[in-house]
């Protein structure tokens, strides 16, 4: 009986610590860059609202976006964007569900930069797809700061670019990721 | 007791399954289930459902450039190549202002003809939080005719020139193919051209869309006239086309048995009659310009 109550102790000291490793931000800021080459004009966008939450204990790390969020420097690339490419009335968030690798080499209580290797599934435009990438974990107090960069191939999300634009808008997708994370109490 | 510790065992593993189950949603701890306020967009692909003013509305900093051809009649036969050798134009800048106000000039062709307006966007079809159902849109415009007066041996007012009109539009999008609007509209003319002519004119306006694909959308408007109409002379405008989005350029190609390409001109004076098959090809070219760049 006092190993049952043991494990059961056991059991639940893990998961209050479990809730005590967690990292949130709602002011992340992740933008993409779809320029074609030698395009005239920059196809890019910002969103600097994106969703990321992470547990520091089993390197989970999620991120989402509402497509509808991105900012453009001219407001018919959003309408175009929104309503030709990514088609937000129908797909409105994109979310990466993924882990970090090799989560047991970062010392989360001692500040630090550390090379994150992020693998995970990308899913936007109703598609899903793997993705991998290397980051950067930086631990900064409580805080948490995480960048990353990678590509996304837009056929494979079924985003199609006619011919028309394709010497502006490009197959590729290059995505940057900047959040800074803090403490979620919950 | 062996039993016990294997039930609580058992128990526990799916306790610890059920926890990591939930766990597999991070997000979801984070998610507060508000959806923002958004306003509904994209209604229609242009300011202008064929001739009349749309619920659509500029983006503000951006600017409209139009430009609008209207060709001769169809029955006019091959020796005017149906139409084609003859068109009548209008030139318009149009702006948005902020995300509610609109502004627009334009210049035809027909009567030397100069119009301007101010549209507002009173309520906005929204989402999330505190969504609103349909838009509903204020209009106010002037024409400005500037031929040479016809009797100069006869004292003329500059105001004799001018004519108004004031337009409520009502519109939903309904989904992302259908979009319906109904806009009442009043016109006042300082001169009118013969007496039986009313200086007001009311008319009730029916547009709408049906977007076929993402890029293409077939289009109708049709304004009903209430007093103005004169017996075997003026019809109730009726165009039904297709707007085509290029990426750069909205192109919208349409047929109409009208020519008049300001509310003023459209709604008084339309002489085509869709049974006697009086009908015009026309487009409408729009191109966009970003004059206020948008802070990133």
């Amino acid at each position: 009986m006092k190993k049952i109550l043991l494990i059961f102790g056991v059991c639940c000291l893990t998961v209050s610590t479990k809730a005590q490793s967690k990292y949130f931000t709602k002011t992340g800021k992740i933008n993409f860059d779809a320029t074609a080459p030698k395009s005239p004009e920059n196809i890019d966008g910002t969103n600097k609202n994106s969703t990321c939450v992470m547990d520091s204990k089993t390197g989970e790390i999620q991120f989402m976006v509402l497509m509808k969020g991105f900012e453009f420097e001219r407001a018919l690339m959003m309408e175009h964007f929104n309503e030709n490419y990514v088609e937000s009335n129908k797909f409105p968030k994109t979310v990466f569900k993924g882990l970090i690798d090799n989560n047991t080499a970062i010392n989360y209580s001692k500040d630090g930069s550390y090379t994150a290797k992020v693998s995970g599934k990308l899913t936007m435009h109703g598609e899903t797809k793997d993705i991998s990438t290397e980051g950067k974990l930086t631990v900064k107090g409580s805080k948490l700061i995480i960048s990353a960069e990678f590509v996304a191939i837009l056929a494979d999300y079924k985003i199609i670019v006619p011919q028309l634009v394709a010497d502006k808008v490009g197959k590729n997708a290059k995505i940057f990721v900047d959040c800074t994370l803090e403490p979620l109490n919950k | 007791m062996k039993k016990t510790i294997a039930f609580c065992l058992l128990f526990l593993t799916i306790l610890s399954q059920t926890l990591k189950a939930q766990e597999k949603d991070l997000l979801a701890l984070v998610d507060d289930g508000k959806k923002p306020h958004e306003i509904v967009k994209n209604s229609f692909k242009s300011i202008r459902v064929i001739n009349g003013h749309s619920i659509e509305f500029l983006a503000p900093g951006t600017m409209d450039f139009r430009i609008l051809h209207r060709f001769g009649l169809f029955n006019q036969g091959p020796s005017n190549f149906w139409g084609l050798d003859q068109a009548s134009m209008r030139l318009g800048f149009d702006f948005g202002i902020t995300k509610n106000l609109q502004i627009g000039v334009g210049r035809s062709t027909f009567q030397k003809e100069i119009d301007g307006y101010i549209k507002y966007g009173l309520l906005r079809q929204s989402t999330g939080e505190q969504s609103f159902p349909f838009t509903l849109a204020l209009v106010g415009g002037i024409t400005i005719n500037t031929l040479p007066f016809a009797n100069p041996t006869i004292n003329n007012y500059f105001s004799s020139r001018l004519a108004f009109y004031g337009q409520t539009i009502i519109g939903r999008k309904f989904s992302d193919v259908l979009t319906l609007q109904l806009s009442p509209t009043i016109v006042h003319t300082n001169l009118v051209p013969l007496a039986i002519n009313p200086n007001d004119v009311y008319a009730l306006g029916f547009g709408g869309r049906i977007k076929m694909t993402k890029r293409l959308a077939f289009t109708w408007d049709y304004f009903y006239n209430f007093n103005g109409l004169t017996k075997d002379l003026t019809y109730n405008p009726l165009s039904v086309g297709v707007d085509i989005e290029t990426g750069g350029h909205v192109f919208q190609l349409h047929v109409s048995n009208s020519a008049g390409m300001n509310e003023r001109a459209f709604i008084n004076e339309t002489t085509g009659s869709w049974q006697r098959v009086d009908l015009r090809f026309g487009f409408n070219l729009s191109r966009m310009f970003q004059i206020k760049k948008v802070k990133k």
